[in-house]
């Protein structure tokens, strides 16, 4: 079936340039695992639309049996329905086109290429596995493995420490997402019987009541779990809190960024709640938590991503902040605008950290946007697709960020709660300094005087086409996904498109009420946008000095920004430093001294008792047959004793 | 003790003679051939128990095992003055306590 | 009656010789008892009954391994003066602990009968009308040949091995080595030069054969190529 053969073509190209690309050479592994992504991204979106068109329907495709283990069962299965074929449709073709992306990116790198291209194909299989999951624990083993592939791209560089550290501080910060993750299925387990989605979701209705006791307090069981299950999506989208590895997670090379940071793995927590919608739908607290969550990392992160001097940095904050969206939109229960949000982020994220890495190879490597600006002249085509990229993150209309960032702001004042008022304020706020860092970053690195080094500037020069021409799809893909997929996604019908794969309680009216925004509120993100490209305008055109002078007179908040609010330096302080000196006691201490020390302290007595014992070993001869004697004579009172 | 030679005679004679051999072994510091003397000493003293046995009992198999005795004293007396020879041909000396090579 | 008197006669000797074995200044005296207390014991042996034991005794006992002793007490240079320090020290401990073993003796003895049935276990008794030594021979050859074969063993062992340890190659003999003879290859010792027309010795630069050998022979001879 194509949907199956979509998902598991990439692991045949990651297997083939794995295992075999040291014996095929580069080349041919790369060939491999490019074609392999040609065919799922073929098939990918065709299955996507045999659905949507009403060709096929959906359903589930069964792999096999994985786990019986009492009443525990779990079997391979690829769940068919319009949410994993829209995800799996956006994952094929976005990883496509960075796969070629890769070839030209990659061309020069000191590595051979076979590697990199195995854990690109490996991560989308993951990623895949992901999202066409049919039951929990297999969405767990996606997970787990964009994880690993995350970890192992982040540090693809490995003779890079600081690759090393961040590969390692991304798999640490999931980890801990990921057991509050692992315990939110447990108790999945233990209310439904069953971990398996369409188990699951006809049942919901039964355990609404259910409540579980823990910390001392009793809680209805579907808040426990939604709050359990969002903490994991907290670690794997990089929300407040456990946002911290996604900044470093610069060090991998940028297609990695593209396609790990900006398109797929961060939305993988999304992708978690609005499958999980029929659940969250029931659990108003953590549908709460999670808008709050959501709008204040859109906000925190913007406000970082001002200052920072490093182009990749930028686009990660940012990539950051519009998680925070998602989340806001499924919080209030619009997790169908969320999805749309997924979709064109996917696109105008993927081309901005494409763009920027067009930017970073033309600049001989060089990251920190101040020692660039006026390439507009030399390196064209990229300065146009990231104009239309930032176009489209900035919400101008027609671009794509436009529909689907509008509806987000327009979910959350229509949504009417005390909360949502909180998220449609952040996001409003977020989306002013959205549009700034964005024009900031045009204005740094293409336009104004040039600061670029002049033995750099020698040097630059365009993308070769297999690098530029990905850019382009994306690029169209910004400009025209959001006026083509906003009918579907949110439009009139959007009943009949998603079919029941997202779950909206009879209460939500919130999609319905994206119609009745008052008009302030609905050009309220198109006005701030502006305001910010015009600050960023001023700033940075028309008065260059203007920023240096902001920073040295508000220096405390400046450095505040900049040192991404200190987070950090608090987790380091105390988590990190307190487990290193336990560790080192535990090691020295316990370890060295306690544990070694009883197998070294009995070797050391069997030693010293040898070296009294071989004492006996005089060596004279009279000893000898004077010690026999006595054997002799005991031996002779023995017997007469015991007679 | 009566003024009949009986077997108990023969074995304290036997007795007392091991013991000689015994006292000779270690009391022996400066003379490796010594030892060896005592051993031969201790040697004779088994197969005076021996005989006496066998002439106590009746039996001959006593005087056959005295035999075999005898030649293992024999063999054993040469192989003994034979390293004797050598230990003294590569030290100089056959003070007992010289022979401290295998020392731990 | 004579052989009670006879028999504590040599019982005294027999025991006074073996003290003045171990306690004799001078190891040739001790040697000298050693066949002392021999004769005496193959005395005893004849009051007992065994006289081919007895004359065994005095053949092998006295007639080898005391020579035998005589001979190595004579070989080896011993210096006598330094010999007799050192006894009195260990004196007290050996007396105690050859007493104690000496009551242990007695005791074990002392309460020791004989088995009611002890005469019918008799392995072999011993056969009327028929002198020791033939008794002896009848039983030997018989009953017990292979412990008299693996006897004969031991002491060729016993021979070989008294050989093997003392024996000193002389450096200076010069016997053949016929094992090197054979084994010798033609490359150790012939090898084909070419030399030119007229050259001699000098010219050509061969003094003499690779193998050291004392009467060292050329080769070739200056003008040939022929080789023997």
């Amino acid at each position: 079936m194509i949907y199956a053969v979509a998902v598991f073509a990439p692991l045949l190209g990651s297997l083939v340039s794995g295992l075999l690309g040291r014996s095929i050479g580069d080349r041919a592994a790369m060939a491999v695992s490019v074609l392999c992504m040609l065919v799922a991204a073929a098939l990918g979106p065709l299955a996507c639309f045999q659905l949507v068109s009403g060709e096929t329907d959906a359903g589930t495709v069964s792999l096999g049996t994985w786990v019986e283990a009492g009443h525990f069962h779990v079997s391979w299965a690829l769940r068919y329905d319009v949410l994993a074929a829209a995800m799996v449709a956006m994952v094929t073709f976005v990883a496509m086109l960075i796969h070629v992306y890769s070839i030209g990116y990659m061309a020069h790198d000191q590595f051979p290429r076979y590697r990199f291209f195995a854990y690109l194909s490996l991560f989308t299989f993951s990623m895949l596995m992901l999202v066409t999951a049919d039951n929990l624990l297999q969405l767990f083993f996606g997970w787990e493995g964009v994880g690993l592939c995350s970890y192992l791209l982040i540090g693809y560089w490995y003779d890079r420490p600081s690759a090393n550290a961040a590969a390692i501080k991304a798999f640490i910060v999931n980890r801990i997402g990921d057991l509050a993750f692992a315990v939110g299925v447990a108790l999945v387990f233990v209310k439904f019987g069953s971990i398996e989605f369409s188990t699951i979701f006809p049942a919901i209705a039964q355990h609404q009541s259910d409540t579980y006791s823990v910390l001392g307090g009793t809680f209805p069981a579907f808040e426990v779990i939604g709050v359990l299950l969002f903490i994991g999506a907290m670690g794997k989208s990089a929300q407040i809190g456990l946002h911290v590895w996604l900044p470093d997670a610069m060090e991998g090379p940028t297609p990695v960024s593209a396609l790990i940071h900006a398109a797929t793995m961060v939305t993988a927590g999304v992708f978690l709640v609005a499958r999980m919608s029929p659940l969250y739908e029931f659990a108003p607290f953590a549908l709460g938590m999670v808008t709050f969550i959501g709008a204040t990392t859109a906000l925190f992160a913007a406000t970082i991503g001002c200052v920072q001097n490093d182009i990749k940095r930028v686009i990660a904050y940012s990539t950051c902040s519009q998680l925070g969206y998602m989340f806001t939109a499924a919080g209030v229960g619009a997790f169908q605008v969320s999805i749309f949000h997924l979709m064109t982020h996917a696109f105008f994220k993927a081309l901005l950290f494409l763009s920027a890495g067009s930017v970073i190879h033309a600049v001989s490597d060089e990251q920190d946007m101040r020692k660039m600006g006026g390439l507009a002249r030399l390196i064209p085509w990229t300065c146009v697709v990231m104009w239309i990229g930032s176009l489209a993150l900035a919400g101008i209309p027609p671009f794509a960020g436009y529909y689907s960032k509008d509806a987000i702001i327009a979910a959350a004042y229509a949504s009417g709660t005390g909360i949502g008022m909180y998220g449609f304020i952040c996001t409003v706020l977020a989306a002013f300094l959205t549009a700034f860092y964005s024009w900031r970053l045009l204005i740094m690195t293409f336009h104004g005087r040039s600061r670029v080094d002049h033995h750099v500037l020698e040097h630059v020069h365009e993308s070769p086409p297999v690098m530029i021409v990905p850019l382009l799809f994306l690029a169209t893909g910004a400009v025209i996904a959001g006026k083509l997929l906003a009918p579907l996604f949110i439009g009139d019908d959007w009943q009949a498109f998603w079919n029941g794969s997202i779950f909206n309680a009879p209460t939500n009216h919130v999609l319905a009420d994206l119609e009745t925004v008052p008009a302030w509120a609905e050009m309220a993100p198109l006005v701030f946008g502006l305001a910010g490209i015009a600050l960023a305008y001023v700033m940075y055109m028309a008065f260059p000095l203007l920023p240096m002078q902001l920073a040295t007179k508000f220096r405390g908040i400046y450095l505040f920004l900049l040192n991404k609010w200190y987070f950090d330096e608090l987790y380091d302080a105390i988590f990190v430093q307190p487990t290193i000196r336990l560790s080192r006691m535990l090691w020295q201490t316990g370890d060295a001294t306690l544990i070694d020390g009883v197998p070294n302290g009995l070797a050391e007595l069997a030693v010293d008792g040898s070296r009294q014992a071989v004492k006996i070993q005089t060596g004279s001869l009279a000893v000898y047959a004077f010690v026999m004697l006595i054997g002799v004579v005991l031996l002779v009172g023995i017997f007469l004793v015991s007679r | 003790m009566g003024t009949e030679v009986g077997l108990g005679h023969f074995l304290v004679v036997s007795a007392i003679l091991l013991v000689l051999g015994i006292f000779g072994i270690f009391l022996n510091r400066k003379n490796v051939i010594i030892i060896l003397m005592s051993v031969e000493l201790i040697l004779l003293a088994v197969n005076l128990n021996l005989v006496a046995f066998s002439a106590a009992l009746g039996d001959l198999v006593g005087q056959v095992f005295a035999m075999f005795v005898l030649t293992v004293a024999a063999a054993e007396a040469a192989i003994g003055l034979a390293i004797v020879v050598i230990y003294f041909r590569n030290r100089g000396s056959i003070q007992v306590e010289d022979v401290n090579l295998m020392k731990g | 009656m004579i052989a009670t008197i006879a028999f504590y006669v040599f019982s005294v000797i027999l025991l006074a010789s073996a003290a003045m074995v171990v306690s004799s200044r001078n190891p040739v005296h001790s040697v000298l008892f050693l066949i002392l207390s021999f004769f005496n014991a193959a005395a005893l042996f004849l009051i007992a009954g065994a006289e081919f034991l007895a004359m065994i005794l005095l053949i092998v006992y006295v007639g080898a391994v005391a020579v035998l002793f005589l001979f190595v007490v004579m070989m080896l240079d011993i210096d006598f003066a330094e010999l007799r320090s050192g006894f009195q020290r260990y004196l007290p401990v050996g007396a105690t602990v050859g007493a104690v073993l000496f009551i242990e003796l007695a005791l074990v003895l002392g309460g020791w009968k004989f088995a009611p049935d002890a005469t019918a276990l008799r392995l072999s008794p011993v056969p009327a009308q028929v002198s020791n030594t033939a008794a002896l021979g009848r039983l030997l050859y018989t009953d017990y040949v292979f412990l008299f074969q693996a006897a004969g063993l031991l002491l060729l062992v016993a021979m070989i091995g008294a050989i093997v340890l003392t024996l000193r190659d002389r450096k200076t003999s010069r016997h053949q080595s016929t094992r090197s003879q054979t084994e010798r290859t033609v490359a150790e010792t012939l090898e084909l030069v070419s030399i030119s027309v007229g050259a001699g010795v000098k010219e050509t630069g061969i003094f003499g054969p690779k193998v050291a050998e004392p009467e060292a022979v050329a080769e070739t001879h200056g003008g040939g190529q022929r080789g023997h």
